[in-house]
């Protein structure tokens, strides 16, 4: 299995399913990015400077809305994602693992 | 047939090293067992915090890690430095390692006069025990015989995309050639666990593996925090990990796609060959040291933001897949997938490159965390010290 089979192939997405995308490059505000998709490549513009390995949308992502990756839940948005955004620790959080929040208070 | 070198234990079993193990039976005997380590070269010492004011599992949990370690086939002998005074009973422990058949001396500070005394008889009697391990032959010995340890820590992006799955590759190899492989860390399977739940041979296991999870996650409930934060840590999160899921998605790729055989508990010793799964923390120190103390030989550790984990007598290889990393802590890596992530590489191709260094370590070539000295150890808390 090959990860990226072309150098223009900035950015990876792991499942068809995903709403986010995997930087293999740092980008910059305005800068364009691509992915492969079932085999199309798309272009995203970054709306932020995202780091390398960080995730960016590639759908609009409602608050609440899963985050999926791998074609997996990673988590949930607390507020409304466009495409081109940064996805992580400010928008999204986990679902699993939150003794912060009371029994029955989870996300199902 | 691919041929490791190993020492046979009068018990049968095979190591791939051949350690003079000191072990402190508590925490007041740490500095009698540093200094004798000191003055022994080849000899390796596991000081540790506890022995002491502990009941129960607690207990239970460090007799069982230091017997453990004692057993693990990688130590040719063991020094055994008591106080006297404390919870864990070094008699019970001597007797415990000497099942294997291998030297197993014991030495007690109150009984022996004081330090200086003790570090002196332990020096003697060390001595002896690494003059003796030294005449042990090596002989060749089938890699189906090498036990595994598949870790990551310190992991970003990278882990999952490329360094996990290159791990989990030649997993598979080795698996397919009758080998064991060892996954630990429960905390780093939640929100991924339905996935190796998916690959047990059995209902039961299934339901084991559940088991363990649910009780991390209880006790995150009762500590009452969310758990990122402190896993995912904050270097996992500055490498663009958002939450414990992405992170345990990640993570499981690196033991393959074999049948999961059984779910150990933590430091239980591995009964066979085939993919174990062992309950434990994430941590990393305290993950490997209880692998070793189950008896694996070895552990392959991913590191997307580069950490020199070791232990004192197995070694860890140290894989990544984030090419920053590689080149500004080339002296901790040990292999470099970051060219899968270029496309220039195949994750098979990186798998293959994995399990070439784990043959030539298992065939006694030094990994770097053992060429720099690393040897950290550590033994998980359950409950109070009394």
């Amino acid at each position: 299995m090959k990860l990226a089979n072309d150098q223009d192939v900035t950015s990876i997405v792991m499942s068809e399913i995903d709403n986010v995308a995997t930087l293999l490059k740092e980008v910059q505000a305005g800068e364009s990015l691509q992915y492969v998709l079932n085999g199309n490549k798309f272009e995203l513009t970054a709306k932020q400077p995202i780091p390398f390995g960080h995730k960016i949308a590639i759908k609009p992502i409602q608050p609440s809305e899963y985050v999926v990756k791998y074609g997996q839940v990673i988590g949930a948005a607390v507020v409304l994602i466009s495409p081109g955004e940064h996805v992580h620790v400010h928008n999204i959080e986990g679902i699993r693992g939150r003794g912060d929040k009371k029994k029955g208070d989870k996300q199902s | 047939m691919t041929m490791i070198k190993g020492y046979r234990r009068p018990n049968g079993k095979v190591g791939i090293r051949n350690h003079l193990l000191i072990i402190p039976t508590v925490v007041c005997a740490n500095h009698v067992a540093n200094r004798i380590q000191q003055s022994v070269p080849d000899s390796v010492a596991i000081p540790h915090q506890h022995g002491c004011s502990q009941i129960g599992e607690d207990k239970d949990r460090t007799f069982n890690i230091l017997a453990g370690m004692g057993k693990n086939p990688n130590v040719g002998a063991v020094l055994l430095v008591s106080l006297g005074c404390e919870v864990i009973n070094a008699k019970e422990l001597q007797e415990v390692i000497q099942q294997t058949g291998k030297p197993v001396e014991w030495i007690d500070i109150q009984d022996t006069g004081g330090t200086i005394n003790a570090i002196q008889t332990g020096i003697k009697i060390a001595k002896q025990l690494s003059n003796d391990i030294q005449k042990i032959e090596e002989v060749d010995v089938p890699l189906s015989e090498l036990i595994l340890g598949v870790k990551c820590g310190g992991s970003d992006a990278t882990s999952g995309l490329c360094s996990n799955p290159a791990l989990g590759k030649a997993a598979d190899v080795l698996l397919a050639q009758g080998g064991t492989i060892v996954m630990g860390e429960t905390t780093e399977i939640i929100g991924a666990e339905h996935l190796v739940a998916q690959s047990a041979v059995s209902e039961e296991v299934a339901g084991k593996l559940y088991a363990c999870v649910e009780k991390f996650e209880k006790e995150v409930e009762r500590i009452g925090a969310d758990m990122r934060g402190g896993n995912p840590s904050p270097g996992n999160i500055a490498g663009g990990l958002s939450t414990i899921e992405e992170k345990s998605l990640g993570c499981i790729s690196k033991a393959g796609t074999a049948p999961l055989k059984d779910v150990l508990s933590f430091a239980e010793e591995i009964p066979g060959n085939g993919y174990y799964f062992m309950d434990s923390p994430g941590n990393d120190i305290e993950c490997v040291s209880g692998m070793a103390a189950a008896g694996v030989h070895m552990v392959c550790f991913t590191t997307g933001r580069g950490t020199p984990t070791g232990n004192p007598i197995i070694p860890v290889i140290k894989i990544t897949g984030n090419e920053h990393t590689a080149i500004k802590m080339s002296d901790n890596i040990d292999v470099d997938t970051s060219a899968v992530m270029k496309g220039k590489e195949t994750i098979e191709e990186a798998g293959q490159r994995i399990l070439e260094t784990v043959i030539r370590a298992a065939q006694g070539e030094l990994v770097k965390a053992e060429i720099l000295g690393h040897q950290e150890f550590s033994i998980s808390r359950i409950s109070i010290s009394l």
